[in-house]
């Protein structure tokens, strides 16, 4: 703990690239995972294909998947980051099908009935119904994204996993044990903020849905 | 990369007695780790499950654990083990104890409290209803949890060599210190594969349980 508090500012710039590098892929995954999801929930033929290509994708185990990117990147935050973002698309896409195709049709029908086209569908019922569901993924994803942006510093990223690769290389215990102090830290807040958010925005979805969700 | 890969066959073509060895320790390091957290997580995720308000809390700190990342979890082991194979494998077996207790909870608590009923009702002793009843309908369950811990395990296995543990990680280091990436890509193709090996089969496995189930309920 004693390392924690003397190089309070290296640490407290290491979790700032952690959280750049972890905010940046979050960023992305949910641009890109977003139509996938839409798309998915729409024609049901592509779902199992795309969510069994993600799922692949997934299961490479992160150390593997920093290796491969290598030879086409090089080091540092870039492959870091497309390994991040590729990791997140097997739940973020998979919870937007799950909260698109669990909203009861007598309401998207209504919706159709009041006159809205189908983007206003989307944009004003569907997504906003389907919103818990889809930030419990935004949660989970996060949570591996800063799990596996620790392993992340063994390519050049930087983050809070510098402290713990120079603590085994340096047989350095303080440094190792800050490392771990710091990640599950940030681990644990990042999970106790997006929970919140998370029941925040159920609770406002319920009181417009009445009793279904 | 083709030529890449290429060389890296003929690394690994040279180098076979190590590279077998490798593996597996690899493969040893991550069935010992699998195996204790069975033995720990099953009774525990049976226990919680019979439990009303105890368990969901014992499942909450255990949902906890999860969220220390799984580098942070192996490293913490060299301060306090050492280095080598035994602090990995404590260190594999704490990863993997999360995943097979909370699917056991889950898979028991959804057993339907008629189909208990009906069974206590046959005059079937508590014993009974889990070996019985309760056991096997949880069991697809129970083999999602041990595929998600096995890949999970085998994945992070890769990180044991870091701490001297072994595995085929050490090719991925001994790449990383050389400069060398075709020495990296014996150690990281050879564990990708092994963890979708272990994901196909066990997911193949768990479908098949939950069919059978289908099929007799």
């Amino acid at each position: 703990m004693r390392y924690l508090i003397d190089n309070f500012p290296y640490v407290l710039s290491l979790i700032g690239q952690h959280l750049v590098m972890s905010g940046l892929s979050l960023a992305i995954a949910l641009v890109i995972a977003l139509p996938i999801g839409i798309v998915c929930a729409r024609v049901a033929r592509l779902r199992n294909l795309v969510l069994g290509i993600l799922g692949v994708i997934y299961t490479i185990p992160s150390l593997s998947l920093f290796v491969l990117l290598i030879p086409f990147t090089g080091l540092g935050l870039r492959p870091a980051v497309i390994a991040l973002v590729a990791y997140a698309q097997l739940v973020l896409v998979r919870n937007v099908v799950v909260g698109l195709t669990g909203i009861d049709p007598a309401i998207v029908e209504a919706a159709r009935g009041m006159g809205m086209t189908a983007a206003q569908r989307l944009w004003r019922v569907e997504l906003p119904l389907a919103l818990p569901i889809i930030l419990a993924g935004v949660r989970v994803a996060m949570l591996s994204i800063i799990a596996i942006g620790t392993i992340a510093a063994f390519i050049n990223a930087g983050g809070l996993g510098l402290l713990l690769f120079d603590g085994v290389r340096s047989s350095n215990p303080e440094k190792i044990i800050a490392g771990a102090v710091a990640v599950s830290a940030l681990a644990i807040s990042a999970n106790g903020i997006l929970w919140l958010i998370e029941q925040r925005v159920f609770q406002a979805t319920r009181g417009v849905t009445g009793t279904k969700n | 990369m083709i030529s890449l890969l290429f060389e890296a066959y003929h690394y690994f073509l040279a180098n076979q007695p190590r590279f077998w060895a490798a593996t597996t320790q690899h493969l040893w390091i991550s069935s010992v780790a699998l195996a204790i957290s069975t033995v720990i997580g099953l009774p525990i995720g049976i226990w919680a499950a019979h439990q009303a308000r105890i368990g969901q809390w014992a499942i909450n700190a255990f949902g906890a654990l999860r969220l220390v990342p799984s580098l942070a979890l192996l490293f913490l082991m060299q301060p306090y083990l050492g280095i080598g194979a035994l602090p990995a494998m404590v260190a594999l077996t704490l990863l993997a104890i999360p995943p097979i207790l909370i699917a056991t909870y889950a898979g028991i608590r959804a057993v339907d409290g008629d189909v208990r009923e009906a069974a206590r009702g046959m005059g079937m002793t508590t014993a009974q209803i889990l070996w019985r009843v309760e056991l096997p309908l949880a069991l697809p369950s129970i083999v999602g949890g041990v595929r998600t811990a096995a890949v999970e395990v085998i994945a992070s296995a890769t990180l044991a060599a870091f701490i001297g543990g072994g595995g085929l990680g050490i090719f991925i280091t001994r790449g990383y210190a050389l400069f060398d990436t075709r020495i990296m890509l014996v150690g990281a193709i050879p564990v990708a594969l092994l963890a979708l090996a272990a994901e196909l089969v066990l997911g193949w496995t768990q479908r098949r349980l939950a069919s059978n189930l289908g099929t007799a309920t």
